[in-house]
């Protein structure tokens, strides 16, 4: 008669809460809360994320990058645990190394190919991390086209999701995606208490890959309170 | 018959359970029915921080080790030896910095012996990263690492889980809140060497004075291209005799 298998407590940051002195965001693990989201246009794709990282209630990093690159011209977006992002992006952009470098020789990695590493880490471990990654790039000619012109991510993307709703409409510009994802992103950030600090975003595009950031005072303005 | 025990095929990554099984000691008191108390881990409570300024980088610690409420050691050192361009501030359980910054010290100095150059600080933070993440946040080390190298002053700041920040300014341990305050007032880019000091000496101090967890004096180890400078200590800030409130920094209300 096998024995069923014991379930595995959770017990991690609980422990030692007579020790006083040490304050208990300090024994948080580290998590980007965010707000995170990609926008395709035709001819590329637009990124962009919030930047705090907080550990409890505690801002760890005001000025985070989320948009972490993969390969010349794919990103990924991350939210979730920072030290399981960091991890898997580091491995992902490993193997992506090996496989383009050694097996694809000259034409550059599919996005796909890309989200398909993300997928077989994520989801091998997928009782001990805590991960949620937009994959985002401009990969060669595909044979798949992308499910969905729009995602968004994080816990601060339950605030957006009827703004996207009502303001996507395919056949957007470049410009307009932009436009598009600063208000989103602002909006998010207003309501996300685990959202904030400057908006960062990126364009992948065939030509490459640009980068900006708008500041704090920089936002776009919904409400006049 | 057959046999009850089933084994489980071994698969691979660091095995758990004796963590699970101290924490069970601890939650269900079965050490304290026995009529025992379990060791607290000496830990740093802690003020680290580091900045970097025009010519490097400037960390600066204080010096009190606590084992519960109680002071462990008023002087320890807690600004770790990489590599001679590179330092280490460790902030959370005094072995766990200790013996990380010791490995990753020794690993650093082979692969420099083999690259035959001086390390780079990333490839210190690489190993440090990948090595507590290997360790799913059990090792409770939180670390200020600086240095400079052939790509100039870097300044990361590494958490117990394994994530790391690249920042022009950081602090760590319980008293990195006042501390950090000192900095977000007054930290500007491009400082001059003595600016850069004060600062982090200020920001030390803030951490020595507000915080229960940190206290005792203040080290500071500054590291540029050409030199080197260990300063410990470079401010008594609690010498042994002179009370808080005949010191001046204390504002008196009669």
């Amino acid at each position: 008669m096998a024995a069923p298998a014991a379930m595995i407590p959770y017990f991690g940051q609980q422990m030692s809460s007579k020790n006083d002195l040490v304050p208990d965001w300090t024994r948080q693990e580290v998590s980007t809360g965010t707000t995170i989201m990609a926008v395709e246009y035709d001819g590329g794709v637009v990124i962009g994320a919030d930047s705090r990282t907080t550990t409890g209630a505690y801002i760890a990093n005001r000025v985070t990058d989320k948009l972490t690159p993969i390969h010349d011209r794919i990103f990924c977006c991350r939210s979730g645990s920072a030290a399981d992002t960091q991890a898997i992006a580091d491995v992902v952009t490993y193997h992506l190394n090996v496989h383009s470098g050694v097996i694809e020789l000259d034409e550059p990695p599919l996005v796909e190919t890309a989200a398909n590493l993300f997928r077989a880490s994520c989801y091998r471990y997928r009782e001990e991390l805590t991960a949620g990654i937009l994959v985002a790039g401009w990969g060669g000619v595909s044979f798949k086209k992308i499910l969905n012109p729009v995602a968004v991510g994080g816990s601060g993307s339950t605030y957006i999701y009827g703004f996207m709703d009502s303001n996507y409409k395919p056949g957007l510009n470049k410009d307009q995606c932009l436009e598009l994802t600063a208000a989103a992103l602002s909006l998010a950030m207003e309501r996300d208490g685990s959202s904030g600090g400057v908006v960062r975003l990126a364009t992948i595009s065939e030509e490459g890959v640009e980068r900006r950031v708008i500041l704090g005072n920089q936002l776009p303005k919904f409400s006049s309170h | 018959m057959a046999t009850l025990a089933v084994t489980r095929p071994p698969f691979g990554g660091f095995s758990f359970e004796n963590c699970k099984r101290y924490a069970n000691a601890v939650i269900e008191g079965e050490v304290n029915k026995v009529g025992c108390s379990l060791p607290a881990a000496r830990k740093t409570g802690t003020t680290i921080c580091g900045v970097i300024f025009k010519d490097g980088v400037v960390l600066g610690a204080d010096t009190r080790a606590t084992e519960g409420m109680v002071v462990a050691d008023k002087n320890c050192s807690k600004i770790h030896y990489i590599s001679p361009n590179i330092y280490c501030c460790g902030a959370g359980t005094a072995a766990d910095t200790e013996m990380t910054t010791q490995i990753i010290s020794s690993n650093l100095e082979l692969h420099s012996l083999s690259t035959g150059r001086l390390p780079r600080v990333a490839t210190a933070n690489r190993m440090l990263k990948q090595m507590l993440f290997r360790y799913q946040g059990y090792i409770g080390a939180a670390l200020v690492l600086g240095g400079v190298d052939c790509n100039g002053p870097h300044l990361y700041s590494i958490y117990p889980h394994g994530s790391t920040d690249k920042l022009p300014y950081v602090t760590m341990g319980s008293g990195s809140l006042a501390a950090m305050a000192v900095f977000e007032d007054r930290y500007k880019p491009d400082m001059e060497e003595e600016d850069a000091k004060r600062l982090v000496r200020d920001a030390i101090a803030a951490g020595i004075f507000n915080d229960l967890g940190s206290g005792s004096n203040i080290d500071l180890c500054v590291i540029t291209k050409s030199k080197v400078d260990y300063i410990r200590p470079h401010d008594e800030v609690n010498k042994k005799g002179i009370s808080f409130s005949d010191s001046q920094h204390v504002a008196s209300t009669c």
